[in-house]
């Protein structure tokens, strides 16, 4: 039979494919991702440490990380950072998740219009470029000086970033994969479900990645604008060691927003970012 | 959407799987209007293979659209007996869904159950010789096996008409003569129609019962080529390349009265 022969040449030459390289360890894996990021964290210390012993500035203003890192350690103990970083980091899971509900529903309906493109498409980029902490005053004369205001302001941030991270998504996805969709008969929320919003993922990525730095800096200059009703929060800490008089705390308190940044933005978004790419074969 | 669901049941003998009655597509408006396709007419029977060639700005992708309904002419009329399904250039698979679950999206479309789709997907993807790669994703396969998955998927939309599109245009040789092969022991076996946009004219000679000949700009039918040659067919057989030859003539003289104007 003819189909054996195509099937045993078929199969040769997909063989032929299929004789890659094995992957590097686990453990290797780790430590190539590790070790870079160790580096610069001691690169920045020591660049830290070398600006105290040049004697710029007195000691007492400018502590050493000998100094801060024992008093951050000292607070967690007395239990005073964590329940801080649960206040902020909840009004952020708060303020991002709508800003992301509004975000995406203002991106769909700017790719669906060409008019409400014309519209809002510029002003949306006009609300980003826009400094969250230009907002405050307007914030808190509409809503008092409360959560409502820091809310409005983290939305305000990063719901511009989002929209238009799905917007360029959209923008991006190959013509091709949209005509296949169209020929295997998908049709508007069919088309946008399987089609259009798994192609715009991984434009969307970055789009969530940008939104959440907007909302963690809109956040924090909420918290410190608008410290208030004696909630312990990360700008409240920020704001209230500076008050005191007790600079290692101020530090102590900048290294956790340093720390609380970087984290999200590497567990959260870095490895949304990989499994993606890796997902959609744009990365290895 | 007014592509026809007409599903062919026992058709009337020789009845066309398509009929094109001078199809005239032209695109931009007065002023700046570029004609693709002027009054094409046409037929394509149920179960017959036919290649389009033609240089380049013949009209070929504009007749594709049109036949499977994601374009309307500018004048006559497109009939389609039947559903339609398309194949690209590119394989134009979903990058973030496996080989299996492409095809399964495909029979998801029309609303087939989910048992019944994970079935049929590993059949299909079994049909092209590609049972065991059925958990890969498109970036992990080659363009051929890429090009196949495309081909499952297509099937996988039962249609009476399968449209081409250069779909093995940027493969190389060998893969190319295989493919060949699979697509023309599939098309024995299940008898769909075909038709195949090419710009390789051994290609043409190789798969079709008949060939067509395209003028460029704008595309009008200028020659046809009956094959009659016995199947399966090799590409390399003296019949296919005496053909080849004869089509590359008629090809050739067409471009040159381009470059006498």
């Amino acid at each position: 039979m003819a189909k054996t022969e195509i099937d045993i040449a078929l199969s040769g030459l997909d063989a032929l494919e299929f004789d890659l390289p094995s992957r590097p360890s686990r453990a290797l894996a780790l430590w190539n991702a590790l070790w870079p990021k160790l580096a610069a964290i001691t690169l920045v210390l020591g660049a830290w440490q070398l600006v105290v012993w040049s004697g710029w500035k007195s000691e007492t203003i400018l502590p050493s990380p000998a100094t801060v890192f024992p008093e951050l350690w000292r607070e967690v103990r007395a239990g005073i950072i964590l329940p801080a970083v649960g206040v902020t980091l909840r009004r952020a899971v708060l303020g991002y998740s709508t800003a992301l509900v509004i975000g995406c529903a203002l991106g769909i309906a700017v790719s669906r219009q060409r008019v409400l493109r014309q519209a809002i498409g510029s002003l949306i980029t006009g609300l980003q470029t826009m400094p969250s902490i230009a907002w405050f005053p307007a914030a808190i004369v509409l809503f008092g000086l409360n959560d409502s205001a820091i809310f409005f302001v983290v939305v305000l941030g990063a719901a511009p970033a989002i929209a238009n991270g799905l917007i360029g998504g959209i923008d991006q996805i190959q013509p091709v994969l949209l005509k296949a969709g169209r020929s295997l008969g998908a049709r508007r929320i069919a088309m946008w479900r399987h089609v259009i919003l798994p192609a715009a993922l991984p434009g969307f990525v970055g789009g969530l990645k940008q939104g959440w730095a907007f909302a963690w800096r809109s956040l924090m200059a909420g918290e410190l604008i608008a410290n208030f009703g004696g909630h312990r929060t990360i700008g409240f800490l920020l704001q209230n060691s500076r008050d005191q008089v007790d600079y290692p705390a101020m530090y102590a308190a900048m290294v956790v927003i340093l720390i609380l940044g970087i984290v999200v933005d590497s567990l959260v978004f870095g490895r949304l970012d990989t499994a993606v790419r890796r997902r959609w074969g744009l990365a290895d | 959407m007014a592509k026809p669901q007409l599903s062919v049941v026992t058709p009337p003998a020789a009845a066309p799987a398509i009929s094109l009655n001078s199809v005239s597509k032209v695109y931009g408006h007065a002023g700046a209007a570029v004609p693709a396709l002027d009054r094409v007419s046409l037929r394509v029977g149920v179960g017959e293979f036919v290649c389009f060639v033609g240089a380049s700005g013949c009209g070929k992708s504009t007749m594709l659209n049109l036949v499977s309904g994601l374009d309307e002419p500018t004048s006559g009329s497109v009939d389609v007996g039947g559903r339609t399904a398309l194949l690209f250039q590119e394989a134009a698979l979903f990058p973030w869904l496996t080989a299996a679950q492409n095809v399964e999206l495909a029979l998801r479309l029309r609303g087939v159950g989910r048992a019944v789709r994970r079935q049929r997907a590993a059949e299909l993807l079994a049909l092209v010789h590609l049972g065991e790669f059925a958990g890969k994703r498109p970036h992990e396969l080659s363009g051929g096996m890429r090009q196949r998955v495309a081909l499952a998927r297509a099937l996988a939309q039962d249609a009476d008409v399968l449209l081409m599109d250069e779909p093995f245009g940027a493969l190389d040789a060998i893969t190319r003569d295989l493919l060949h092969d699979e697509l023309e022991s599939l098309w024995l076996e299940r008898k769909f129609s075909v038709l195949f946009v090419t710009h390789n004219v051994r290609e043409a000679a190789r798969l079709g019962d008949r060939v067509v000949l395209l003028t460029s700009r704008p595309g009008r039918v200028a020659a046809e080529f009956a094959v009659d040659i016995e199947r399966p067919r090799r590409i390399e057989s003296p019949a296919v390349a005496a053909l080849a030859g004869r089509i590359t003539e008629g090809l050739r003289a067409e471009v040159r009265r381009h470059g006498e104007d």
